[in-house]
């Protein structure tokens, strides 16, 4: 009996996530396709940090205090980690449904509509619901297939339907969303701070330096100083007055895209059911809510097998599951569990959808994959 | 084995939306994450309409328990952003700690209520927390729900679970 080793290939689920994202480290981080402007926030932070910490710094600390180098590092380290937080992490993508759910969905629209008359253009798909006693109506996605959850909305620019949208951030390279929110806007706080901060003391070491040795001695001695105060000064109306905006959203408990698409002004229109009231009670929840976990398992492994149709005889690989990064899903993956005895039907390696289920349809990638790309039908991104 | 084979591409022939039934998200409480009690009327000769809603419920009570705002919870937010959010790569949050406890919550579930009526419960995790899908089982096992995970919108289902000894 010939034993052959079938090569499995550990396919991990990300990389069959659909979507306009790109995926690191094997799914750990998760950015939009367009990085460059991140990158570009990037090199202004660490470059203007470096040029303080390298000239000004220096020369304060033994002037002034050595806590001002010190405090002014973990401010850059705080900004720089809630960046990188905000910028890799998922924040919050509603997963497609797979095609039995689409079609019961769609079964039940159907069932909600009747059947629509050749020629006739079928009513919108929505669906009312009540919250605290205002009505909100959810809307169906075309490109998900789903009833987006309140708050949730389709970025046209990821390609995704995304819970709590706010906005899609260039320059961060992500979208904002329920689960990066909170890092996002400590990200653009402690950046307002740091650039104040800078800008601060930038000014103070010049007008030191100056009453010694003269004001252009002062330039020529660290010209870097000229390019940290400008940067500093278009850094600061920019950030400072997107930090007051996202504080004002915090306090009623709103999201970008909501206070651009007006849903809860004007008259007519329905009150923000999801705001508490009370300003404080808005803000602890908007930053010290209970954080969920993502619901992409972007390391769990796919199904996968390039093995004939012989009998496998090679251990499952890993089938031992990695703990999950913390940032997803917490427990492990039992799902190759399920597939213990099924090296004899090689037509499962063609479904590489996450399943449980041996009965699930071998034709149900080819559905997924098949869908072209429908514009979204809000627009759901705000850039800054 | 040749049987195992045999029953298993049956079921595969057999599976159809008949076979799933996906209970949705109630969103009257807001965007907390509950499902609706309503019981699904597929399921009307399969099992016990007390037994289901209690599942239900308790699925419930265990997601709102992840999600309460309270004293703890604000406590956890503010020592996180005070290290700057690293002490989530040594510590689990608390609502990772109640997903790993509604994994298990199914599983028991499974067992003794749902798979002895032919039925399989999945958490709604797989697919994104939005589907339970019930699938039909495997040969010779019961298909493990996953654990941990955040249930994010949509459905819940259960369909029938077949097992290989089952005429």
């Amino acid at each position: 009996m010939s034993v052959m080793v079938a090569r499995k290939k550990v396919v991990r689920k990300w990389e069959k996530l659909p979507g306009r994202n790109t995926f690191c480290c094997d799914g750990r981080i998760m950015m939009a396709r367009q990085k460059g402007i991140f990158y570009l926030t990037l090199f202004l932070i660490l470059g203007t940090c470096a040029l303080f910490f390298a000239f000004e710094c220096r020369y304060l600390a033994v002037q002034l205090s050595p806590a001002i180098p010190v405090f002014a590092a973990v401010l850059f380290l705080f900004a720089m980690a809630t960046l990188l937080r905000t910028s890799f992490s998922d924040p919050g993508v509603i997963p497609r449904a797979l095609p039995d759910e689409a079609a019961f969905i769609e079964m039940e629209i159907e069932a909600t509509n009747g059947t629509v008359p050749q020629g006739q253009r079928p009513p919108p798909r929505i669906k009312n619901f009540q919250i605290n006693n205002q009505i909100v109506k959810l809307k169906y996605c075309y490109t998900c297939k789903i009833f987006r959850p309140p708050r949730a909305s389709h970025c046209s620019i990821c390609d995704n339907c995304v819970e709590r949208f706010d906005h899609h951030c260039p320059w961060v390279g992500n979208c904002v969303g329920k689960r990066n929110y909170r890092y996002f806007y400590l990200f653009i706080l402690s950046l307002s701070l740091l650039t104040i901060y800078i800008f601060t003391f930038n000014i103070v070491y010049v007008a030191l330096k100056s009453l010694k040795i003269g004001f252009l001695n002062t330039l020529k001695e660290t010209p870097g100083t000229v390019l940290e105060v400008l940067i500093c000064f278009f850094t600061l109306w920019s950030v400072v007055g997107l930090t007051g905006f996202h504080t004002f959203l915090v306090a009623l408990n709103q999201t970008t895209n909501e206070d651009i698409k007006g849903s809860w002004t004007g008259k007519n229109r329905v009150q923000n059911p999801y705001s508490h009231g009370n300003i404080v009670k808005n803000c602890c929840e908007v930053l010290c809510g209970p954080l969920p976990p993502s619901v992409l398992d972007r390391r769990g492994i796919l199904q996968q097998e390039e093995s004939t149709a012989q009998e496998e005889s090679c251990p499952r690989g890993p089938s031992t599951q990695e703990p999950t990064a913390a940032q997803g899903p917490g427990g492990q993956a039992e799902e190759s569990s399920a597939q213990q005895k099924d090296g004899s039907l090689p037509h499962l390696s063609a479904v590489p959808a996450p399943s449980l289920s041996n009965a699930e349809m071998p034709e149900e990638k080819q559905l997924t994959s098949g869908e072209l790309p429908v514009p979204s039908q809000d627009a759901g991104q705000a850039e800054h | 084995m040749a049987t195992e084979v045999h029953s298993l591409q049956e079921l595969r022939r057999s599976a159809s939306l008949a076979t799933k039934v996906f209970v949705q998200r109630d969103y009257s409480d807001g965007t907390t994450c509950q499902f609706q009690t309503k019981f699904p009327p597929e399921l009307e000769s399969r099992i016990e309409r007390q037994l289901f809603e209690e599942t239900v419920k308790t699925l419930n009570g265990f997601y709102a328990e992840a999600e309460k705002i309270g004293g703890s919870s604000y406590l956890e937010g503010c020592l996180a952003c005070a290290t700057a959010y690293f002490i989530f790569l040594c510590m689990e949050t608390h609502y990772e700690k109640v997903l790993k406890k509604i994994s298990k919550y199914i599983q028991e579930q499974n067992e003794k209520i749902y798979a002895p009526r032919g039925l399989l419960l999945t958490d709604p995790l797989e697919r994104g927390m939005r589907v339970v899908s019930s699938g039909q089982q495997g040969a010779g096992g019961m298909t493990r729900a996953r654990g941990g995970g955040d249930t994010r919108s949509g459905c819940w289902a259960i369909g029938p679970a077949h097992l290989t000894d089952d005429p």
